[in-house]
């Protein structure tokens, strides 16, 4: 931890969480209550109250922890913690926010892999119908994830009990969708 | 014709780094009505008050304005000068150079005529000065002291040791307060009944002391050394005169099963009780929402069983008033209580407890005389989780502030719990360990390496329960917020401490202020730490902000102190800034119509009514009159009275104005 | 009754049973539904994952739909749309600039007006006091009510329920006859979106549920939200091998539950599309003697 405690307060990912989404990490004291309930925590590399002191440090090095993390991608904003926390710190919204500037700057967690996939996949299904076309979201999921295997066995039952469709549902205003989606993801956002 | 002297004061260098002293008396030599101005170096030393003496004398002054620092500062050393040069005090006015101007603004040219321009304002004012004497007031030497918790005791006798009566009021039926239900007392584990109790039988027997248990203050009039207290008694239905403390009655009583407060609800008493063996007084009350006889009309038994005939059904509410001279709000505090942590199952599973049931678990005079035994089922519990700061330093449950007291008493929770049950384990969810106090932290120490208390740093974030055991899901921050998962037999929080549920309304009826929390608000948070804003008005003990036993004896003492020092004179003398309401002769009298417009907006009831008679004894006229005892000088009758009729001693309306105009006049 | 309709994804795919069931069970109870026209996807986690703005101009375009058409109170039976247009709704309010940004994104007017109702609040507030004329058959079983996170989090913004010993279902479960247990994992998190993407971490979420209310004599499970739903039905295979045991208590929709008491068919509800079978033995309960109005009366804690 040698060089991990040196100072960059303007610029630092602090200073923008407080300024961009009202998100007050420096509250946090370290309590732990949001690790203590996290459902996921023990699967974290580093738990939530572990991630707030490391965006507390206001060190890169500790900002880079935080954002090359597993515990984002496994965050399922179950929002337990935002429940309990005695500072009242939206920690979903803190997970958000890294989430979304490690893809910026391209340092998401290999180990993450899937997950983003899963999550590109459903966002370009629904860019191109404006609704979720479940079929063609798990073949996209399957190409980028490789995870051609995965679940094979649920699709006949799938079918039989009418849940899975072949044709998708477009909607009319699917121009607006897509100047959405442009005017959302223009500022990075890597495919 | 007016004689003005101008004293312009350098202060060191406050003032002359960035005014001009010496062009600020030069200017201020030239103001009409200005007889001698002069600058130097330190006004306020000895020199300098010698200066301004002189000056009165050799030049045969008017007024005295010192322009220097803030009046809450000097105004009383240059008050007193004035007066010893034979000038009434209450000509002498101070110009705030330093904080209102020097130290807010640059050095030039502007801040120097600023300067000019406040010192203008006060010649102006200073003119129209008239001399005013101090108000005399005579003192009750009687104290109210209002709780009989450890606080109020050490008030009581403090003051009634020094040769002063006492009367004090308890809310509950015996004094005691929350000392009386603790078991042991760090950082010394003695036992707390052992020490408290000896002092609640010198109240009962001292003889300057008056005790209403069982009683409330449901009002205060009149002001510091003259308070009437409006105290209701609360029927007992016992009379006291003749109630011996036998205890038959409370053996006898059919109705067993209820639930005793002072046990915290895990032990039961009747319907006629003293809340504990040691009560004092030691006389019973009937719990008449319980009582048979008051809910179904039969009963009847403590009646005849009572030797002395004391039991007294139809006994009501008494309503007394008392003359006293101070007043010790001396109530406690609370703690926060079930269904603040649905987290923590709090309310839900009844072995989760808070730290006052935990207390007297551990009491040798406890419902399990001292077994620290599981409140479900009577078993004594193999692991104990301990939660500090339940509910404390939470802003997201309303509570930004540390209890204080917890740390201390949950390192003694688990030491009492380790001496009792040998194999068992105690573990402590903490997130920092506040122990600053006299053999405190050496204490919490001992917890850990002697008693083997398990010390975990990191928040519980939920307490269920799963086979008759709790599972609490906790973490440890020190090892990488590692998640902790214990199956405990008992949880103890270590709720907030609280202010009490009454204090807001007592605040009002007692017209102190209080803060957000509903604490009691002291004078000034360092140097008027047992006083209120209003004067005659003390604090003791935890109804100020949580505090332990050493911290609230000590404030009780203080606030003793602060008793003793009003009763030491014969009458008070205070300022007399206070509001008038003219009188002319007749037939005018006043230019008052009596709207009395005034009475409901003054917040110290200082306005009164005033009949002036002819002489048969008819009212001609009735007029507003300012009680000067009463009146703190805020101003708000002044700027409500439609006929122009009431000022404000030495801030008169004519004062301001002139004020105001000589800005403009430069 | 009209009422707004917001059906979700969800409910046109994976979870189709849960659509034929509120349609069926408002029909019943003389509600029609008008669905939103031209509705989008609210963006789900994904959005919320992947980029804020766009997790708020999805679900704004379609409240903004909404208003357009004039519906005030809008009906959102997936817990998950409801909880994202419920916070959006809440965001746009707190803060003007985001507010602002978004209006300039969808392109739409949005005033960010409408009452957004989960289905729990659309029992309450248009079917509970109708039960009573509509009971034919109670619901005589020990449920799970299960709440999970999206229906009760976050306290602040849903204002729906106690968040962390909900008692709205329970109370419901009580009126058409049944009885509720007593658990702990009742907002516990499912695992949610990551049925696809990390399956093993919701079989050991969804696990430590199912196990809870098992231990506890539950015999079915009642939900109000389709990734509860698919990741305790759909996933239970992977669930019971995790447990190494195998439960086979069903899952149900509350309003399934509400429309088998009010005498609708199991085909009418959807019910044989659901993966783990669902085989609630006979048990009738006299309606003589029983009196949903004294069932409201709910324990408290």
């Amino acid at each position: 931890m040698s060089s991990a405690h040196v100072v960059h307060k303007k610029g630092s990912l602090m200073e923008e969480m407080l300024d961009q989404r009202h998100l007050t990490v420096q509250k946090c004291y370290q309590c732990g209550k949001c690790s203590a309930g996290c459902p996921v925590s023990e699967d974290m590399d580093y738990p939530p109250s572990v991630i707030m002191r490391l965006v507390q440090t206001e060190s890169k090095a500790n900002e880079d922890k935080a954002l090359r993390s597993m515990t984002t991608w496994l965050c399922v904003t179950c929002e337990t913690c935002a429940t309990r926390c005695p500072m009242e710190i939206d920690i979903p919204g803190v997970m958000d926010f890294l989430r979304e500037r490690s893809l910026q700057k391209g340092i998401t967690n290999p180990g993450a892999k899937n997950i983003i996939s899963f999550h590109k996949s459903f966002l370009d299904s629904i860019k191109q119908t404006g609704r979720l076309f479940e079929l063609g979201l798990v073949a996209e999921y399957k190409l980028r994830s490789l995870q051609m295997g995965q679940d094979v066995n649920l699709v006949p039952s799938m079918l039989s009990r009418g849940k899975l469709h072949f044709i998708p549902e477009v909607i009319k205003g699917r121009k607006n969708m897509l100047s959405i989606f442009k005017k959302t993801l223009k500022k990075g956002g890597k495919k | 014709m007016a004689k003005i002297g101008v004293f312009v004061c350098h202060c060191g260098e406050n003032i002359s780094a960035t005014v001009d002293c010496h062009k600020v008396a030069e200017t201020a030599a030239k103001i009409q009505g200005v007889e001698y101005a002069v600058d130097y170096k330190y006004m306020c030393s000895d020199p300098g008050q010698t200066l301004i003496k002189d000056a009165i004398k050799e030049h045969g002054l008017t007024g005295v304005v010192v322009a220097a620092c803030s009046p809450r500062m000097h105004e009383p050393t240059f008050r007193k000068a004035t007066a010893d040069a034979g000038l009434n005090p209450f000509l002498s006015e101070m110009a705030n150079l330093r904080e209102h101007c020097s130290w807010v603004h640059d050095k030039g040219e502007v801040t120097t005529q600023k300067a000019i321009d406040v010192v203008r304002t006060m010649v102006a004012k200073v003119k129209h000065n008239a001399p005013l004497e101090m108000i005399k007031v005579p003192v009750t030497k009687r104290a109210l002291v209002i709780g009989g918790g450890v606080a109020g005791i050490q008030a009581a006798l403090d003051i009634a040791n020094a040769g002063h009566p006492v009367v004090m009021v308890e809310r509950e039926p015996s004094i005691g307060g929350h000392m009386a239900q603790l078991s042991e007392t760090f950082p010394t584990l003695d036992c707390s009944q052992c020490i408290l109790t000896p002092r609640m039988v010198e109240v009962a027997q001292h003889p300057l002391i008056t005790l209403y248990s069982y009683s409330e203050v449901i009002g205060l009039d009149g002001f510091v050394g003259n308070f009437t207290a409006k105290i209701r008694k609360k029927a007992k239905s016992v009379i006291e005169e003749l109630c011996t403390g036998c205890g038959m009655c409370t053996t006898k009583c059919p109705q067993k099963k209820i639930s005793s407060e002072f046990e915290q609800h895990l032990g039961v008493r009747p319907a006629i009780y003293t809340p504990f063996p040691q009560a004092v007084p030691n006389i019973p009350v009937i719990d008449r929402d319980n009582c048979t006889f008051y809910l179904k009309g039969k009963c009847r038994i403590c009646e005849k069983v009572c030797a002395t005939n004391a039991i007294k059904f139809d006994q009501e509410d008494e309503i007394i008033d008392v003359e006293v001279g101070a007043v010790v709000i001396a109530t406690g505090f609370d703690i926060k209580r079930a269904d603040f942590f649905p987290e923590y199952g709090f309310g839900k599973y009844k072995d989760v407890i808070d730290g006052l049931q935990f207390e007297r678990l551990a009491s040798a005079s406890g419902p399990t005389q001292g077994a620290i035994r599981r409140p479900s089922d009577g078993t004594v519990p193999k692991k104990i989780v301990f939660i500090a700061c339940a509910g404390s330093r939470d802003p997201a449950k309303g509570i930004e502030y540390c209890s204080k007291i917890c740390c201390m008493y949950t390192a003694k929770h688990a030491m009492l719990y380790k001496h009792k049950v040998h194999d068992g384990e105690a573990t402590i969810f903490y997130m920092d360990i506040r122990a600053g106090g006299k053999n405190y932290e050496e204490f919490v120490r001992r917890a850990i390496t002697e008693d083997d208390a398990n010390y975990v740093r990191g928040r519980v974030s939920r307490v269920y329960e799963k086979n008759g055991k709790l599972i609490v899901k906790g973490v440890d921050t020190l090892l990488n917020a590692q998640p902790i998962e214990i199956e405990a037999d008992m949880v103890v929080l270590a709720t907030a401490a609280i202010s009490n549920p009454g204090a807001e309304s007592l605040a009002q009826t007692l017209h102190v202020s209080y803060d957000a929390h509903k604490f009691f608000a002291e004078a000034h948070p360092k140097l008027k730490p047992v006083e209120t804003n209003t004067a005659g008005i003390m604090l003791a003990g935890a109804c100020q902000a949580p505090k332990d036993i050493p911290e609230s004896v000590a404030a009780a003492s203080g606030a003793a102190v602060k008793v003793c020092g009003l009763f030491s004179k014969d009458e008070l003398t205070r300022e007399p800034l206070v509001a008038i309401v003219n009188r002319y002769p007749g037939p005018l009298y006043s230019t008052c119509v009596g709207c009395f417009m005034c009475q409901p907006v003054c917040p110290y009831n200082a306005i009164e009514r005033e009949e002036i008679k002819d002489r048969s004894g008819k009212v001609i006229k009735a007029l507003a009159y300012v009680n000067p005892g009463l009146c703190q000088g805020c101003g708000t009758c002044v700027a409500l009275c439609r006929s122009k009729s009431i000022d404000i001693n030495g801030f008169s309306n004519n004062q301001m104005y002139e004020e105001v105009v000589a800005l403009f006049n430069t | 009754m009209k009422l707004g309709y917001y059906p979700g994804c969800s409910l046109k795919g994976t979870s189709i049973e849960y659509k034929e069931s509120v349609k069926a069970v408002c029909k019943a109870f003389d509600i029609e539904l008008v669905e939103i026209p031209d509705w989008n996807c609210c963006g789900a986690t994904a959005a919320h994952n992947l980029n804020k703005e766009l997790s708020l101009s999805l679900p704004a375009r379609i409240l903004a739909l909404a208003e357009r058409e004039g519906l005030t109170d809008i009906v959102v039976p997936c817990a998950a749309c409801y909880n994202r247009l419920s916070v959006v709704q809440y965001e746009l309010n707190e803060h003007k600039d985001l507010r602002n940004r978004v209006i300039e994104i969808i392109e739409m007017p949005y005033k960010g007006t409408s009452t957004v109702l989960n289905v729990v609040q659309l029992i309450q507030k248009y079917m509970v006091d109708k039960l009573q004329y509509k009971l034919v058959k109670p619901f005589n079983y020990k449920a799970a009510c299960y709440y999970g996170c999206l229906l009760v989090r976050p306290h602040n913004v849903l204002n729906f329920d106690r968040v962390e010993n909900p008692q709205s279902m329970d109370d419901i479960i009580r009126q058409i006859g049944g009885t509720p247990i007593d658990w702990e994992y009742k907002v516990e998190c499912c695992g949610a979106g990551m049925s696809v993407s990390r399956t093993d971490l919701v079989a050991k979420l969804s696990g430590k549920i199912i196990k809870d209310a098992d231990d506890r004599g539950a015999e079915c499970f009642i939900v109000a939200c389709p990734m509860c739903h698919s990741n305790l039905d759909m996933r239970r295979p992977d669930i019971n091998k995790y447990l190494d045991k195998n439960v086979d208590s069903p899952v149900l929709y509350i309003i399934q539950a509400i429309g088998l008491a009010v005498g609708l068919s199991e085909k009418e509800l959807g019910l044989q599309r659901h993966f783990v079978p669902v085989n609630l033995p006979e048990r009738p309960k006299s309606i003589e003697t029983f009196d949903p109005f004294l069932a409201t009366q709910s324990k408290g804690e």
